[in-house]
């Protein structure tokens, strides 16, 4: 009997073991096939609209009380950008910084950060802070809110994202080029909570968490929070920048809307 | 059976409706995509946490991670609370292309196989609203066609506590329900089932919107029930776990009934009913 079995079971085995293979082998070739991608990403557009209706009414994100921030906020990604002329302006405090804000706007501005902190209402938020591996922090942050930047630089009627080129480099060489950028619509820009913070607890932005100046866009995950903000460009579309995808992550597959 | 005795022909019992059908096996296409797919995203960040936020320098609840020991060699392991298991070859560390590579999940067990998040990700939410959409049919049916009512509602009778230390002690036994018992669902099996339908799976689909930043802001009362943004995630896993031991289960109940059987049943909606064995 056991002699009968034993080969049989042996044969279930290797069976299963062969199908289960063949079955994730196609999974991963699904996974790379651009017509099962384009498919899969139709639920990306379903996800930002229902969100988006969800959202309609502009609610903040929660806001947590001192005693709730975390001991130590995990630094991620670029934490040193080594561009030399980032690394010129760190060594002299910022004092040569500007924030260039730009593209289609009717007011091109550039700004220092003693203006940025002096010529802005400020304001400070508990908030956490979600990356997309899975893992979350809760820090504080201080900064000029997005909205009021753009009242000064006066947005152009058919602008319709904003562009945050940043001075850091991720990853290997590749025709997308290395140097980080994010983008968000007027949904999220006009956000209450949307702000360009240049203190984190209580202290100036440290450089691993984007000095001088990182973008808060409090109700989605942490690519979208653009680190070492050096210039932001109003654009009509994305398709024309870089990848076409809106940002150094979207562009290698992340979903544009990071919501979820 | 007497040889002389003319065989009989099996009573049929038209079991299930062409929705439990058709919705039954798109939820197991689903749930597949979804567990790997999930184990996937798990291992960007094998750690669970308790509480709203959790990082790596933050007490993990369940951590799955790889260290190497004296000779080099990378071991795996699998932390719950104080406890420590090595789990090396199956979670914390397993063999990619040959090679010992730390690893939350391995890689026969994640969609894809290989590391690629965005990729997990894109599965992973595709296949949760078709899941989202297809459980919805599934209830709208069960409650207007009087599913839940008539086959899955447990009568008073059958919680008495009696009734029910008689069912599991018939589970224990493995005892194979025939006949006239065999036509409607027993009461673990019911309570299974309910339980899956209306706790694991809204459970499943709460604690996953709950790890959501815009969900938190549109609904910020998903947080204080699941506890947090990374109780919730948590909870998503551990319910996962739970589904993964009904659908052990369920196989294997399958399996033990007469898997062919069964099976038909759940693709033609006919059920042959099993003769009482003759004493």
């Amino acid at each position: 009997m056991s002699r009968l079995l034993l080969p049989r079971r042996g044969l279930i085995a290797a069976g299963a073991a062969t199908f289960g293979s063949a079955l994730l082998g196609g999974c991963d070739q699904l996974s790379r096939s651009p017509s099962a991608r384009r498919l899969l990403v139709s639920a990306e557009t379903l996800t930002q609209a229902s969100q988006r209706a969800l959202l309609s009414g502009q609610p903040l994100a929660r806001e947590f009380a001192p005693e709730q921030m975390s001991r130590v906020f995990r630094a991620n990604g670029s934490t040193m950008p080594s561009d030399p002329a980032y690394q010129r302006m760190l060594d002299n405090g910022f004092a040569d910084y500007r924030l260039e804000i730009g593209g289609m706007v009717r007011q091109p501005l550039s700004l220092s950060l003693p203006q940025l902190r002096e010529e802005f209402p400020a304001r400070s938020q508990i908030t956490r802070h979600d990356c997309v591996e899975g893992w979350s922090c809760i820090g504080k942050w201080t900064g000029v809110p997005l909205a009021d930047l753009l009242a000064r630089a006066e947005l152009a009627d058919n602008a319709r994202f904003l562009v945050f080129h940043c001075a850091d480099d991720l990853g290997r060489e590749s025709a997308l080029g290395t140097r980080y950028y994010e983008s968000i619509d007027l949904f999220d820009a006009f956000h209450p909570q949307t702000i360009l913070a240049y203190g984190m607890n209580d202290a100036p932005l440290p450089t691993e968490h984007g000095a001088p100046l990182r973008l808060r866009v409090e109700r989605q995950l942490g690519y979208k929070h653009a680190k070492y903000v050096m210039r932001i460009e109003a654009v009509e579309s994305l398709s024309d920048i870089r990848g076409g995808k809106g940002g150094y992550w979207e562009d290698r597959g992340y979903a544009w809307y990071a919501g979820i | 059976m007497n040889a002389q005795e003319p065989a009989a022909p099996r009573e049929r019992i038209y079991r299930h409706t062409l929705a439990t059908r058709i919705t039954h096996w798109i939820n197991v296409l689903c749930f597949s995509v979804l567990l790997l797919s999930g184990l996937q995203i798990l291992n960007a960040h094998p750690r669970l946490y308790w509480g709203e936020a959790g990082a790596n320098t933050d007490p993990a609840f369940i951590s799955f991670y790889a260290v190497e020991d004296e000779s080099g060699a990378l071991r795996g392991f699998t932390k719950i609370g104080a406890l420590r298991f090595e789990t090396t070859g199956f979670l914390g560390a397993s063999r990619v292309d040959g090679e010992m590579t730390a690893r939350g999940a391995p890689s026969w067990l994640t969609l894809p196989t290989y590391r690629d998040l965005a990729a997990g990700r894109r599965w992973h939410f595709f296949f949760a609203w078709l899941f989202v959409i297809n459980g919805l049919v599934y209830l709208g049916f069960g409650v207007a066609n009087g599913h839940f009512r008539r086959d899955l509602k447990p009568s008073k009778d059958e919680l008495r506590p009696r009734n029910l230390w008689a069912d599991i002690k018939k589970h224990a036994r493995l005892h194979v329900p025939r006949g006239q018992e065999s036509k409607r669902y027993n009461t673990l099996q019911k309570l299974a089932y309910l339980a899956t339908i209306f706790i694991a799976l809204p459970v499943m689909v709460l604690t996953g919107l709950t790890m959501s930043p815009g969900m938190n802001a549109a609904l910020p009362f998903l947080l204080d029930i699941f506890g947090g943004r990374q109780s919730a995630r948590t909870l998503h896993f551990l319910s996962a776990g739970a589904l993964m031991l009904f659908v052990f289960v369920h196989v294997f109940e399958v399996f033990l009934a007469g898997a062919w059987n069964e099976i038909r049943s759940m693709i033609t909606g006919w059920y042959e009913v099993k003769p009482e064995k003759k004493s």
